[in-house]
């Protein structure tokens, strides 16, 4: 199971770097996603990977699974899923301003400057 | 146990919703609201800062659990010393938003700023890394919304990368918490501190791999080369006092750099040894020379500007690099000058831009008072290039002569002085183009004809606008004249640092609510 776990977030890693890289805003913010996706499974295991055992202590339960990781997990999720929807938000608006989806400065941004400061 | 440590973060985070309901369709209420909670801050950051001046560590226990199962607060020298800086340079910041009308641009602005504030402080303030992260996460979202506030393409197109490379270093912080965990079974400092120590030297693979991912993250925050790429563009195109509130953002990456690797993997520590002068202090030097040039090769004085923060933040980072207690010393006078100067940079640009209607370094016909602009900005650009007489000066002496007892002394002095002659030529280049060749230029007739019959475009700033950045100047001017008392100030908080047996003994010693289970719970 560790093996499966850990070329889980291996992939899960390497896709998400491959689709950053891509440098236009629909494949870099799907590459954050995998990457949250990643490091949420990795925060989740960082606790170590135990089955069928309950968090919470109990009387007659010898084994436990470690409860913070899934509380940080938990706060992670939370942040990661308001962090993206926050930068699709202003990717699509600044897609639909210059009707350009790169991510870099390849365009000729000295006319983007020029307009920026007449509407400032 | 007195609850006073958490207001800078309570107090925020009260106001913030406040002003977005009750007063949203009203900028005079939010503005009374919002100066009247900084000002608020102020004092209580000042009374933080006169009780943790006696060397006293306050400890806060929230939900009075005990760490390192509960989350603390620390107040120690270091931490209410920076959110001193903080809420002093957000109200001068608060004050020029409001006197040049920024505020109104675009809405929820006092809202965003009282988080963006929470998030900062909180992140001083914190005993843990995750409540850092949560912080951190916290400063990062207000300040998507600060850096895009009043709209425009640029402004959105260097929104997107901004946000999308704080993503990822966002996603990094949890890969270095997750593999710390996975590690020690902790994320409270303190508690990191003992355990770090007690990992035998064959098993600190893991360890050592979070420490290098943990200084990534920072150092994507402080803007080290080469992990700098998001400033430029990013503080160019925010709004003007947006950009000088982000001067301490960049602080906040050397403070948390400070912090964890004094306390957690301090120079001496075995499993992280090379960390810090083989990797952060070619880096730091790396981006000192980098900021520099790009002050140089800058076409428009808000790039300049941000290529200068980045410079100053290299600065930093040579003294934070040196971990002495005569380094970090210098490192907090430095940051102090650093914010200071680079916030009051971005509000002369601003002044420069409702002057001109552009900030190309182009020779353009003059415009009525721009002496006065001239003059702020003349004294600004001397405190960032490292002129006598400002504090500029003194810290960059201060460095220099921190890095007498460093191996590496010749490398830093060489890289310091040719960067600070470089700095200058590039300051003095955009101050002259600016302000000196304007006036040689005879008035272009086509420009200036059509623009009487209409109503003026380009109002001049208010005068609250002026005091805002003459505050920031006068509190720059305080930096020099007291330099004495600062510094010495500042040698106290790396003596703390130094030994920071007391902040581990306040942090776990401090009894809580007991974690262990009753009966039927």
């Amino acid at each position: 199971m560790e093996l499966l776990v850990a070329s889980a977030i291996g992939v899960l890693t390497a896709g998400g770097i491959y689709l950053m890289l891509r440098l236009r805003t629909f494949p870099v913010i799907l590459g954050i996603s995998l990457l949250t996706y990643a490091v949420n499974v990795f925060l989740f295991t960082s606790g170590r990977l135990t089955v069928g055992a309950p968090p919470i202590l109990r009387d007659g339960v010898s084994t436990y699974t470690d409860p913070l990781p899934q509380a940080l997990v938990l706060t992670a999720i939370v942040i990661s899923f308001g962090m993206t929807a926050v930068v699709v938000m202003i990717g699509l608006g600044a897609f639909l301003g210059t009707d350009d989806d790169h991510v870099d400065d390849q365009t000729d941004t000295s006319t983007l400057d020029e307009e920026a400061e007449g509407t400032s | 146990m007195t609850h006073w440590i958490i207001a800078p973060v309570v107090l925020p985070a009260l106001l913030a919703p406040f002003i977005v309901l009750a007063a949203r369709y009203h900028i005079g209420i939010q503005r009374v609201l919002s100066v009247a909670g900084v000002l608020a801050l102020v004092a209580i950051a000042a009374g933080l800062a006169v009780q943790a001046s006696d060397g006293t560590i306050t400890l806060y226990q929230l939900g009075d659990w005990a760490a390192p199962f509960g989350i603390v607060l620390v107040g120690d020298r270091l931490s209410t010393f920076m959110v001193l800086l903080t809420t002093l340079l957000a109200l001068f910041v608060l004050l020029y938003a409001i006197g040049s009308g920024w505020d109104n641009r675009g809405r929820h602005f006092h809202a965003l700023f009282q988080f963006q504030l929470m998030g900062i402080l909180g992140a001083f303030l914190t005993g843990d890394l995750f409540n850092l992260f949560v912080f951190f996460e916290v400063l990062l979202i207000a300040s998507y919304g600060l850096m895009i506030h009043a709209g425009g393409n640029a402004r959105l197109h260097a929104g997107v990368q901004y946000v999308l490379f704080n993503l990822i270093g966002s996603t990094l912080f949890l890969f270095a918490l997750g593999a710390i965990y996975a590690e020690t079974g902790t994320l409270n400092m303190a508690d990191l501190a003992q355990r770090v120590t007690l990992i035998t030297p064959e098993e600190t693979v893991g360890i050592r791999i979070a420490a290098v991912l943990l200084l990534l993250v920072f150092a994507i925050k402080a803007a080290v080369v080469p992990l700098h790429f998001w400033l430029p563009s990013s503080y160019a195109e925010a709004p003007a006092p947006v950009a000088a509130l982000f001067a301490i953002m960049t602080k906040v990456g050397a403070y948390a750099i400070i912090r964890v690797y004094t306390l957690i993997f301090p120079p001496e520590l075995a499993a992280t040894a090379g960390l810090h002068d083989l990797w952060l202090l070619p880096a730091a030097l790396l981006s000192l020379a980098i900021g520099m040039v790009g002050v140089l090769a800058a076409k428009k004085l808000d790039r300049l500007v941000a290529f200068s923060i980045i410079g100053s933040m290299g600065m930093v980072m040579v003294a934070i690099a040196l971990f002495t207690p005569a380094g970090i010393s210098a490192a907090l006078y430095y940051i102090v000058h650093s914010t200071f100067a680079g916030a009051a940079l971005f509000l002369v640009a601003d002044l420069v831009r409702t002057g001109r209607g552009n900030l190309m370094l182009t020779a353009q016909p003059p415009v009525s008072g721009a002496a006065l602009t001239a003059a702020l900005f003349f004294i600004g650009a001397i405190a960032m290039a490292g002129l006598p007489p400002l504090s500029g000066f003194l810290g960059k002496l201060l460095l220099l002569y921190a890095a007498f007892a460093s191996p590496h002394a010749a490398w830093i002095w060489a890289v310091v002085l040719v960067a600070s002659l470089i700095s200058i030529v590039g300051f003095a280049r955009a101050g002259s183009t600016l302000f000196w060749k304007a006036q040689s230029l005879a008035p272009d007739p086509e420009a200036d004809i059509p623009d009487e019959g209409q109503a003026d475009p380009m109002p001049t700033p208010a005068p609250l606008a002026y005091i805002a950045v003459g505050g920031l100047i006068a509190l720059l001017a305080a930096h020099t004249v007291f330099a004495g008392q600062v510094h010495s100030y500042t040698s106290s908080i790396a003596a703390q640092l130094a030994a920071p047996e007391p902040y581990i003994a306040i942090s776990l010693d401090t009894p809580g609510k007991l974690s262990t289970p009753q009966e039927g719970y």
